[in-house]
């Protein structure tokens, strides 16, 4: 891990504003921005490991733990509201199993809201890795979500 | 002679089966021996009508509308025997009502053909404003943008040419332009569109403002929502570059500009341009007060220009037909073209680019031609997560920056969402605090403390109705927080708050006396 991530943070650092990058890089090699990573981004960046860390806190893209790293999204802002995304949201534990922000226990995925993909005019929309699905109702999101993710 | 097809790959039309169709389409095309090319070009917008096939044919361009895998079949037998009858066609293109009726100028190009073929690009009149520029002093590229009264669309409506302005006349070895493509309103798609389906007008954009104020390096900051629209522009821009459009020497005029895409990470504050500038730099997202303004210290402190993704492109037909050409659409301060984005629930949604005036309610029942629950309207928000909610009796205002404005409401980015008579607007006042407490930056408290009471308030009133003590809370939280936040977020999450209790407050179950005292 910490070959690569010197060797990840290093590249980025040469360039103008490169931490944002370095870190989705990192988080893609992976799956999340590990702790101990921190104080090497750091040194690349000539930053303190609290200011790295106030930066992979910030932003919800950045996870420092391990997850899944397929995930699923699902829809909760206006536009899909207007067209049945509150159903999906309040029925998508019963239905799939899995909590908002929790891995599935047997299937590898995480379930995540976002707020907006840009599908409002076909919402309620949901996304299954980079796949956006549109005019999702709650009984088919089972077999979507099996259809679109990887064992 | 084989027959173009074109079927597009846009993320909306891809949501509701456009690959599924190509794929379909190729493979059957091979299988019956039918010579043709299929084409995955950007759409037009009209989702209503996706996924959509277009056929070239001696009469011009045919469309087919909402085609399922079942249709493929007999769809290629009647384009191969060629006499193109079909329940699912719709005529051709240009005739279709839905899109004759708009003045498309920013998004004329969309779906007419490949996104990242150069050549397309070229034929359909593209990089004639670049080259006009290119023959242009500094301020006359700017005076043209001054001429066109084109505004800032991505919500704030700020005049361009005075920001570019204030950019040239604000000295610096080093300069940039950043594209503002972090689009993280509710209800808006317009630059996700472009972006996908005319990438290069966008490049070219960009590439005139950077000849206009002296700054040879671009930034686009692209919301990581959208990984269609990041591979059209890298795709788009390795193009450009190879072509000589972009980089060193662009077209051997000796003017060089480049440009880099960044991707965000999930954050709605950074839309806020301070914010952006400081994620772009590889900070927290946190807005930064103002003055100084971007234009004099932006980006690592230079001069910088943050425009909106749709001013940029707009920015090329400006420079290729003229400002005042531009100036011609719109009415009073709201001059040229606006892309209104309908959404929500709507029977035919998609991005409508007509003038200025144009009134919400031909928007929704001509165009959207109403819900698509078929229930009647009973809401609709206007300017995105920001923007007020307008009852059904508010429905004949004029779209225009001014209008909005004296309803209290604002036009923003151009989305419009709908809702029909199922909506409980105290949910929707509940989430639009819900949503500020969320992605708050943090910075300002009356936005960061602000929003988390309002929702504490709001989840009682939801739960039990509400007391005459929860608004006149509610009703000091929004004054404190419009008056006193540091940017946009804070200072507008009252709107749809406020609209929605004065104009629904049957949805609040309160007392009529409680209503009087609180107000």
């Amino acid at each position: 891990m910490e070959a690569l991530v010197t060797q990840i943070a290093n590249r980025h650092a040469a360039t103008e504003g490169g931490l944002l990058p370095c870190l989705h890089e990192i988080q893609a090699e992976l799956g999340f921005v590990p702790a101990d990573s921190l104080t090497i981004i750091a040194n690349a960046f000539s930053l303190s490991t609290a200011e790295v860390h106030g930066v992979v806190s910030f932003y919800h893209d950045f996870k420092t733990s391990p997850t899944s790293p397929q995930v699923v999204q699902i829809c909760c802002a206006e536009a899909c509201q207007a067209s049945g995304s509150r159903e999906l949201e309040i029925g998508a534990f019963s239905e799939l199993g899995v909590e908002f922000g929790a891995t599935h226990p047997t299937n590898n995925y995480r379930l995540e809201r976002v707020y907006c993909l840009g599908n409002c005019a076909c919402g309620p929309s949901v996304r299954i890795g980079n796949d956006v699905h549109g005019r999702v109702v709650l009984k088919d999101l089972p077999d979507l979500v099996s259809a679109g993710v990887k064992a | 002679m084989t027959t173009r097809v074109f079927i597009s790959q846009d993320t909306t039309a891809v949501a509701v089966g456009a690959d599924r169709v190509a794929t379909s389409f190729i493979e059957q095309a091979k299988a019956v021996g039918f010579a043709c090319t299929v084409i995955r070009n950007g759409s037009r917008g009209a989702f209503g009508l996706e996924p959509l096939i277009e056929v070239d044919t001696a009469h011009g361009r045919l469309a087919y509308a909402q085609v399922a895998e079942q249709d493929v079949s007999s769809l290629i037998s009647s384009i191969d025997g060629a006499d193109y009858e079909h329940p699912k066609c719709v005529g051709l293109v240009e005739d279709i009502g839905w899109l004759a009726t708009q003045t498309r100028v920013t998004f004329a190009r969309c779906g007419e053909g490949d996104p990242t073929d150069l050549t397309t690009y070229i034929e359909l009149g593209g990089f004639v404003g670049l080259s006009n520029a290119l023959a242009l002093s500094p301020q006359a590229i700017v005076d043209e943008i001054k001429a066109s009264g084109l505004r800032g669309r991505g919500g704030a409506a700020f005049p361009t040419g005075i920001k570019w302005q204030t950019v040239l006349d604000t000295p610096n070895e080093q300069k940039y332009i950043v594209c503002n493509a972090d689009e993280g309103d509710s209800g808006t798609f317009a630059d996700r569109l472009l972006m996908e389906a005319d990438p290069f007008q966008l490049i070219e954009g960009m590439t005139i403002a950077g000849l206009a104020v002296g700054a040879k390096k671009g930034f686009i900051y692209l919301r990581s929502e959208y990984p269609r629209a990041q591979n059209m522009l890298e795709s788009a821009i390795v193009m450009a570059r190879k072509e000589g459009f972009l980089g060193e020497n662009i077209r051997g005029t000796g003017h060089s500009f480049d440009i880099d895409v960044r991707m965000g990470a999930g954050s709605y504050i950074c839309g806020e341009e301070t914010a952006l500038l400081n994620s772009l730099e590889g900070k927290r997202g946190v807005v930064r007060a103002k003055p100084p303004l971007p234009a004099i210290e932006g980006l690592f402190g230079k001069p910088t220009v943050v425009n909106n993704v749709l001013t940029l492109a707009s920015v090329t037909s400006i420079l290729s037909d003229g400002g005042a050409e531009y100036a011609r659409h719109g009415i009073e301060r709201s001059k040229g073209t606006i892309p209104l984005q309908l959404a929500g629930n709507v029977k035919n949604g998609g991005l409508i680019e007509v003038p200025f005036g144009v009134s919400l309610r031909d928007v929704i029942m001509v165009w959207g031609e109403g819900t698509r629950s078929g229930r009647p309207v009973r809401a609709v928000q206007v300017g995105g997560p920001l923007g007020a909610y307008l009852s059904a009796a508010e429905l004949d205002v004029p779209l225009t920056y001014e209008a909005l404005s004296a309803l209290g409401g604002m036009l923003g980015h151009g989305g419009i969402v709908v809702f029909d008579d199922t909506v409980d607007m105290a949910k929707q006042a509940h989430f639009a605090m819900d949503f500020c407490a969320k992605e708050s930056c943090g910075k300002c408290t009356p936005c960061r403390i602000g929003a988390v009471r309002g929702r504490e308030v709001l989840d009682r009133v939801v739960d039990n109705g509400a007391t005459e003590n929860d608004l006149i809370l509610l009703h000091d939280l929004c004054d404190t927080m419009e008056q006193a936040s540091l940017c946009a977020m804070g200072g507008l999450t009252p709107l749809p708050v406020k609209s929605a209790l004065d104009k629904f407050p049957e949805d609040f179950n309160i007392e009529d006396s409680h209503y009087e005292v609180a107000v």
